[in-house]
């Protein structure tokens, strides 16, 4: 598979997280992973089509839900199910849990699962990177319900007061837990929120890669000459807020909003569309399915294997 | 063996806390129209653990406010509904959500009535829940009773039992004053019998849940449940000590504290949060200076290691004060026998037999 075709890239990074991710709800019931787990099945095109623009010296946040964005952003595999798995050779040796992912040298800067709370990092890595003169820039991704907390607006601002190099990127999958957007927010684009702080935005449909990556392209490069900016993203978690199950039974979203959804599926979506462009075969396709669920099944092998952290070994760390 | 819990009315149904704890908000706001109830997801279906489960559907939906994802404004939101009248309960599904509203609850619920010289009264009830195990990690399982017990003006109440917990809440609602209620998560599990109606708990503090004259136990929260586990222990061979359930951490009524230790002489404290600074030392540091003749042994204190709270379970081994440790803290501070404390310790470990450390012990689920 040619690398330098980024739509290669992208489909094939976009199936490793699905192909991840599947492999957890699928193992999860083992109770072996001891954690609360928050699985992004069904968004993998937004951090893939965002981290594809970034240079790997370029920045990321996250929050509770961050598999994609800390393997999009090249986080090592390994670590991350040993993380989950709760053992040593986890990426900050078994202290956070799959909501403290974090590879500070892939330039995945940290997991922050308190909801908004990474949004001012970002802020003050891309004030700190501005200073520097370094040319990089911080993403932030942030969740619908972040625009509801103050420290988003009090990020943005200050990014706009000061030309922050950061972008802001809103993956709106309309729920916060089991709570629609349309219960906590009034009816108004959320762009209008980024326009309030004199951001520049653009919306797209977050389940087209092609679209996103377009979109993240302009953003990061509009970002790194000094004008913050905001990306909105459609898209939709398939299953459950934390947990491996489907939900759609308890009565908070409708089957067929669901289905309306899952039709968009970003992964099958833009599959096809290699497919009818010649880029890809059904047969390559299959063969790099396997290749990578070997690779994941490797990692899930090494976090098993890893051993747990001794008791005392959580003492270390608490001052630098 | 009994759960400590003084028996309810003979009959009472046996329920967990988390049901305890709604069916006494329910019946507070019955009695009170102006009861009105914010939290995110207040009406999902997961109903805050259950805790405000069908609520809505008793009082009327009006009444139970979803509240955006914006802390610190909507509890000063509930902070003035409550100064034009209402009473206003706020549920967080963590203790660390609250963080983010520190402001509004220490600077303004807990200062209104102060600034105005009394005019003004903050009728609210913030409840947070601590949520430990299961790997919840060091964002998302931190015991922080501590913070709020610091600052004037908050009552702070924890309640460890079911049928306590229900009248609680219900006093709290009823109370004039904002209170914090920290709800352990696997507290929330226990179960007991628990009167059906009307109950009320006077938020007067300390209730002694054992007897005994070798030591005086004064626990919070969760960590009562492992205190009483650690004295039944020691009770069976032969070593009774007396279980203060702390309940109310503010205003902190040391009396009864003060009263036991004078016929003990020893005193351990055991918290649910960190060790320094924490609620034990405030407690230790008090029955020192008032009864500093009376104590045989210097005053104990157990509680969370000095370091954040690991996911892992391997990290997490020996971070929690358990009944095993407070048997052996307690056997050794009246100068047992280390044969007696290992046998006390091993039939302990023993009783709980394989269960994973990071999810609660069915022993404390009844009914017994
Ligand atoms: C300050 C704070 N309040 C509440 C929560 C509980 N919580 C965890 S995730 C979540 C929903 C966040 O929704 P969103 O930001 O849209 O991200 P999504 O889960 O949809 O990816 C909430 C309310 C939290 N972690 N932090």
């Amino acid at each position: 598979m040619a690398e330098n075709d980024y739509r290669l890239r992208c489909m094939r990074q976009m199936l490793r997280i699905r192909l991840v991710e599947e492999t957890i709800a699928e193992r999860y019931a083992e109770q072996e992973m001891r954690c609360p787990v928050h699985l992004s099945v069904g968004q993998e095109a937004t951090a893939v089509g965002v981290c594809d623009v970034l240079q790997s010296e370029d920045r990321v946040f996250s929050s509770h839900r961050s598999h994609a964005h800390y393997l999009a952003k090249g986080g090592n595999l390994n670590a991350m199910m040993a993380e989950i798995y709760g053992k040593r050779d986890g990426c900050i040796g078994g202290r956070g849990g799959s909501m403290h992912l974090m590879d500070p040298e892939a330039g995945m800067m940290a997991s922050i699962p308190i909801v908004a709370s990474s949004i001012p990092l970002a802020t003050g890595t891309a004030l700190s990177d501005k200073f520097d003169g370094n040319g990089k820039v911080t993403v932030s991704f942030l969740g619908d319900a972040c625009l509801e907390e103050g420290v988003f607006h009090e990020s943005a601002n200050f990014a706009r007061l000061r030309g922050l190099p950061v972008v802001y990127v809103c993956e709106n999958n309309l729920y916060s837990v089991y709570t629609n957007l349309a219960d906590r927010q009034p009816e108004r684009p959320l762009t209008d929120v980024a326009k309030a702080h004199a951001l520049e935005s653009r919306h797209v449909d977050g389940n087209d890669l092609d679209a996103v990556r377009e979109a993240a392209s302009w953003a990061v490069e509009t970002s790194r000459t000094g004008t913050p900016t905001f990306l909105l993203l459609d898209t939709y978690r398939w299953r459950e807020h934390c947990g491996p199950n489907f939900d759609n039974h308890i009565g908070y979203r409708t089957e067929e909003e669901f289905q309306t959804w899952r039709v968009r599926d970003p992964l099958e979506r833009y599959r096809k569309q290699l497919e009818e462009a010649g880029v890809l075969s059904a047969g390559s396709y299959a063969e790099l399915e396997r290749t990578l669920q070997a690779e994941v099944d490797a990692a899930f092998t090494f976090a098993i294997n890893s051993p747990l952290p001794e008791p005392n070994e959580a003492r270390a760390h608490v001052y630098a | 063996m009994s759960m400590p819990e003084p028996a309810s009315a003979a009959g009472a149904p046996v329920i967990n806390m988390g049901t305890a704890i709604r069916d006494g908000l329910l019946e507070a706001a019955r009695r009170d129209p102006s009861v009105i109830f914010f939290g995110e997801g207040v009406e999902d279906p997961g109903a805050l653990f259950g805790t405000l489960k069908d609520i809505g559907k008793h009082i009327g939906h009006d009444r139970m406010i979803e509240m955006p994802i914006a802390e610190n404004g909507l509890i000063g939101v509930a902070i003035g509904a409550a100064l034009a009248g209402k009473r206003s309960v706020v549920t967080l599904q963590r203790v660390e959500f609250a963080l983010l509203a520190l402001e509004q609850i220490l600077n303004n619920a807990a200062k209104m009535h102060y600034v105005s010289r009394g005019n003004h009264k903050v009728p609210l009830v913030l409840r947070m829940i601590v949520g430990r195990g299961w790997g919840q990690g060091p964002e998302h399982s931190q015991s922080l009773e501590a913070i709020f017990a610091h600052v004037p003006g908050l009552k702070v109440i924890m309640p460890a039992f079911a049928e306590d917990a229900k009248g609680m809440v219900t006093a709290a609602v009823e109370d004039d004053n904002p209170v914090v209620v920290i709800e352990h998560r696997w507290s929330h599990y226990t179960t007991s019998a628990v009167a059906e109606g009307y109950v009320h708990r006077p938020l007067d503090g300390p209730r002694t849940v054992r007897q005994g004259d070798g030591l005086t136990i004064v626990a919070t929260s969760y960590m009562t449940l492992e205190a009483v586990r650690a004295a039944d222990g020691l009770a069976e061979a032969g070593y009774p000590v007396e279980v203060l359930d702390l309940r109310v951490v503010r205003p902190l009524n040391l009396d009864p504290i003060v009263e036991s230790v004078a016929r003990t002489g020893r005193l351990l404290t055991v918290d649910t949060g960190f060790r320094m600074f924490g609620i034990g030392a405030e407690i230790a540091s008090e029955v020192t200076s008032r009864c500093f003749d009376l104590l045989e042994a210097a005053p104990v204190r157990m509680g969370l290691p000095d370091h954040p709270t690991p996911s892992s379970r391997g990290l997490v081994r020996g971070f929690y004060p358990d009944a095993a440790r407070i048997a052996r803290t307690a056997g050794e501070m009246m100068g047992l026998e280390e044969a007696t404390i290992s046998q006390v310790e091993e039939k302990i470990l023993a009783d709980r037999g394989d269960v994973p450390i990071d999810v609660p012990d069915p022993f404390f689920k009844g009914p017994f």
